[in-house]
């Protein structure tokens, strides 16, 4: 026997990812089921809007519903979409250092994209543009 | 750093099998609904900025290439909803074994078809047929 470390104990952190991967695989899944109805639910309302101009689109996003609904929408999919493109990156970018400020610009956007999304969101629902 | 065993290059698979093509699609398109959710960003602030900046925005996601990214959003998104769901069968142990998981291969093709000339022909409908033009 040429060593006292087991199998498993060998190539424990040794991915692509460096480290463990339940909760981001945990985290995958809850947020997909989440957006099967949030997504559905967002398709429909862009196919039954009377229409789509400034007024009804905002008379749209003032329901609470609407903004609560769409906020959840917004925030579960950038997570779900920066948990997704993390594994590409970290699949795909060999660099150790080009895969590390990837992954650190890729979350700062989905950051950006769920805080802006949200203060919109929020400024129509409480009826910051009129 | 410790050498790392490589798996075999991919090269070496058939593309065209089930099992790769509907496992690339999906991450293919999942990268292109992350776009997309920029898209809703920008949709969703240019209607925080008011009436002005609602109508520069609706004039760029009113343009030509604008509808033909819509349709690669629609497509993507139906396709990546059912295959998702198809994972989610899978999580939870179900559908694994090689002839199911041919034939699911095969419904989410199917399925995501169907839905995608069904939503196509609403939206058409909706947004350039007049509705909501």
């Amino acid at each position: 026997m040429k060593t006292l470390r087991s199998p498993l104990g060998r190539v424990l952190g040794y991915g692509a990812a460096k480290e463990g991967t339940v909760s981001h695989w945990w985290l995958q899944r809850l947020t997909s089921a989440a957006l099967v109805p949030l997504t559905v639910w967002f398709v429909y309302c862009l196919l039954t809007l009377p229409a789509l101009d400034y007024a009804t689109v905002v008379a749209w996003l003032s329901s609470t519903w609407s903004a609560l609904l769409l906020i959840l929408l917004v925030l579960t999919a950038t997570r779900h979409s920066q948990l997704g493109v993390q594994v590409v990156i970290e699949d795909y970018i060999t660099s150790h250092g080009l895969k590390t400020i990837t992954l650190v610009l890729i979350t700062f956007a989905h950051v950006v994209v769920a805080a802006a999304a949200t203060f919109a969101i929020l400024k129509v629902a409480f009826g910051g543009v009129r | 750093m410790r050498e790392r065993p490589l798996s075999p290059h991919l090269s070496i698979y058939r593309m065209h099998r089930y099992t790769l093509l509907t496992s690339i699609l999906n991450r293919f398109t999942g990268v292109i609904l992350s776009v997309g959710l920029l898209m809703l960003a920008y949709w969703l602030l240019s209607i925080a900025g008011g009436p002005e900046s609602y109508a520069r925005a609706s004039a760029i996601l009113g343009l030509g290439i604008s509808k033909l990214v819509f349709a690669g959003l629609l497509i993507a998104f139906v396709y990546h909803l059912v295959a998702g769901i198809r994972h989610l069968v899978w999580d939870t142990g179900r559908g694994l074994e090689r002839a199911v998981a041919k034939r699911s291969a095969f419904i989410v093709a199917a399925v995501t078809v169907v839905l995608v000339l069904i939503l196509g022909y609403l939206f058409i409908a909706a947004f350039v047929v007049g509705v909501h033009a």
